[in-house]
């Protein structure tokens, strides 16, 4: 099988795949067309379908996501870029305040069958306002279904099942995960099939077993994780690293069974500590496998500051591979 | 009378020829508009019973009020060319937009009362009504029409239908950015988008002269190069104008047009509203421009009817409206579990 190197590679042949099965669907948001919206997500869809299905629009995400909104009520699948997701700013009242909530205020009349795709997280030195992950915001708000993927297998299967959906959903793809040249890349190439497969939103997935703590990550982190968890076994620590791919809906099943096996649990997360993933993951737990934890859950994030922009000082704040590990050492050790 | 002379008896039978206005037309026109002007004193009515003293939540209405009195001759002139596959998204204050497009009265009276058997089964409520069937939709966001009917009229576009997409708005949401975004947009990409602004002159409780930099928003719409059309909005017959020829032009693929129609809420912004912003006295300038009354007394100078059966057209709208209402009563409310129900599809 073919090896693909990046999340932007395989989103971007999703979309080709269901625009050529569909043809209610189309792109639209800023510079989807010759930039494939900057960060490869749909990239080559352009030179495939032309303009009448692949739409640069104003610098407008308001009015880009309004449209979106009226669009799905007449039977369209739009494919919303938000190019950073730190400019939903820019355009939430009309995702969260109607996108989110159409179905639900209208009775079940109105269904919104909208994929928003966009580009998450920092650690190549973009700051404070285009380096957030943002997710549990949307998470927070009834009405989305949260994707995140971290590999480019998954991210292909999650954004076919979007582009069947008859929700909203936003898949968060991490930049250090595109694989596009001009960003690092963290990732690892892997077998992706050519053809067309779906992933079911809210099955997570074990990316390493274990058997001493359980360590819960997403996109990026994913990979961090990963890594650390190499760092562990060297140290004769064998850490099951459990990826949830959505936070809405969430495995709570595989996050539950996980922790009660180990009895240990770290949550890793790049958005804002408080009020956020870390906080939700650890109170679901804890509700259903108090008795079977050996420690308090521990967590990792962002502390509650924006991403600086100075290195040292990012790499202060965004979960490293050496955080990871050393907060798992403190947990089975310490 | 606020932008025209009121025409005399011969320029009226032109005017009405070359619209093609049918008796039974106009005389459904001012069924219609009696019909909301009915429906929005029977809702008041029946919002405040329970409501001494005045608290939003007590009652069989709850939650704030928008209601339309005065404003019936820019939803029946504009949706009276409409069919029933073209959309409108409407405001906060969107009952005369719905009852105009044709929604279900009972369904409608039924949704305000928070009942089972209304529009949305009791979770939209008064400022979120939807109805597909005549896809009509609104929002209680200011200035979220615009960007959704464009969004719809895109859609038209895409699959090659030529229906069209209507967004009403308050003159205060056409401050809001999405005026201007959706005006570029729609023009650039010739939509079958007609922007009505309905500008009943405050913005809640804002006159339009501390929050509106030009003297009228079509001047705006014309910035965007967008036909833009000022109308009499208390003139049913002034607005049916600029709504027909818009609408025509968006369905032939020419784009967007902006109708600017000035009217007047003769109720507050919402019920409670106590009105310090503006004159009694302008309020009884207003009320004698009555948009139902100024057709009603042209139909009589048209001989097309009598005192006598406007009485009997206003009896049969205030019947209706006592129906529905009756409905929404009786009807149940919703089970409680239905709260937990219908966020995903």
């Amino acid at each position: 099988m073919r090896k693909v190197k990046g999340i932007s590679f395989a989103i971007s042949e999703a979309i080709s795949q269901e625009m050529e099965r569909n043809e209610n669907i189309v792109v639209l948001g800023e510079d989807v067309t010759y930039w494939g919206a900057v960060f490869g997500f749909t990239m080559g869809l352009f030179n495939k379908f032309g303009r009448k299905r692949v739409i640069d629009t104003p610098i407008t995400e308001q009015t880009f996501m309004g449209m979106a909104v009226g669009m799905a009520s007449l039977g369209l699948h739009p494919v919303v870029s938000l190019m950073f997701v730190d400019f939903l700013g820019a355009g939430f009242d009309q995702m969260f305040n109607h996108m989110a909530k159409n179905h639900y205020m209208s009775g079940g009349q109105f269904t919104e069958p909208v994929t928003i795709i966009t580009a998450i997280g920092g650690g190549y030195g973009d700051a404070a306002q285009h380096s957030q992950v943002l997710y549990s915001l949307f998470a927070h708000l009834p009405g989305f279904k949260v994707v995140v993927p971290s590999t480019a297998y998954d991210a292909k299967g999650l954004t076919i099942a979007s582009l069947r959906d008859q929700n909203p959903v936003v898949i968060f793809g991490h930049k250090l995960l595109t694989g596009l040249p001009f960003l690092p890349y963290e990732g690892r190439e892997e077998e992706v099939p050519e053809e067309p497969y779906t992933i079911d939103i809210g099955k997570g997935v074990i990316r390493r077993e274990g058997k001493d703590l359980t360590i819960i990550a997403l996109g990026l982190m994913v990979h961090r994780t990963l890594r650390a968890a190499e760092m562990l076994e060297r140290e004769g620590i064998s850490a099951e690293v459990v990826d949830p791919r959505a936070l809405i809906p969430l495995d709570e099943d595989l996050l539950v069974n996980s922790s009660r096996k180990t009895g240990r649990v770290l949550i890793v997360d790049e958005d804002y500590m408080s009020y956020g993933v870390t906080g939700e993951i650890a109170f679901r737990i804890q509700s259903k496998a108090l008795g079977e934890l050996k420690k308090p859950i521990s967590r990792l994030a962002v502390p509650d500051v924006p991403i600086p922009f100075s290195e040292p000082l990012e790499k202060a704040v965004i979960p490293s591979v050496e955080a990871i590990y050393k907060e798992g050492m403190k947990l089975v050790r310490g | 009378m606020i932008l025209k002379p009121e025409p005399t008896l011969k320029d009226l039978v032109y005017i009405i020829d070359s619209l093609k206005l049918s008796k039974e037309k106009l005389i459904d026109m001012y069924y219609k508009m009696s019909l909301i002007r009915e429906f929005e004193e029977g809702i008041a009515s029946k919002y405040y019973e329970g409501k001494n003293p005045f608290n939003m939540a007590a009652g069989s209405i709850r939650g704030e009020m928008h209601l339309s009195s005065g404003q019936e001759a820019v939803a029946v002139g504009v949706c009276s060319p409409l069919s029933k596959g073209d959309v409108v998204v409407s405001t906060h204050r969107p009952h005369h937009h719905a009852i105009a497009k044709g929604v279900n009265l009972k369904s409608l009276a039924a949704e305000i009362f928070g009942k089972e058997t209304g529009l949305c089964k009791g979770k939209g409520g008064h400022m979120h009504l939807f109805d597909s069937s005549v896809r009509f939709s609104c929002s209680g966001i200011v200035g979220a029409s615009f960007p959704q009917a464009a969004g719809a009229a895109f859609a038209f576009k895409y699959k090659g239908l030529n229906n069209v997409a209507v967004a009403f708005a308050g003159e205060g949401a056409a401050n809001h950015g999405t005026f201007y975004e959706t005006l570029n947009v729609s023009s650039l990409w010739e939509l079958p988008l007609v922007v009505v602004i309905e500008d009943n002159m405050y913005a809640d409780s804002t006159p339009k002269s501390f929050s509106v930099s030009t003297t009228h928003h079509y001047q705006r719409g014309l910035g965007f190069n967008v036909p833009s059309i000022l109308v009499d909005g208390m003139d049913v017959l002034d607005v049916y104008w600029a709504s027909n020829k818009a609408i025509e032009r968006a369905r032939k693929g020419d784009g967007p047009m902006l109708i600017e129609a000035l009217t007047y809420r003769f109720r507050g912004h919402f019920e409670g509203d106590g009105q310090e912003y503006r004159t009694r006295e302008e309020v009884e300038l207003w009320r004698s421009l009555d948009p139902i009354n100024r057709l009603g007394k042209r139909l009589i100078a048209l001989g097309l009817t009598s005192q006598e059966e406007l009485r009997e057209i206003g009896e049969k709208a205030r019947e209706e409206v006592r129906e529905a209402i009756e409905y929404a009563e009786r009807s149940p409310l919703p089970d409680p579990s239905e709260a937990l129900r219908g966020v995903f599809k």
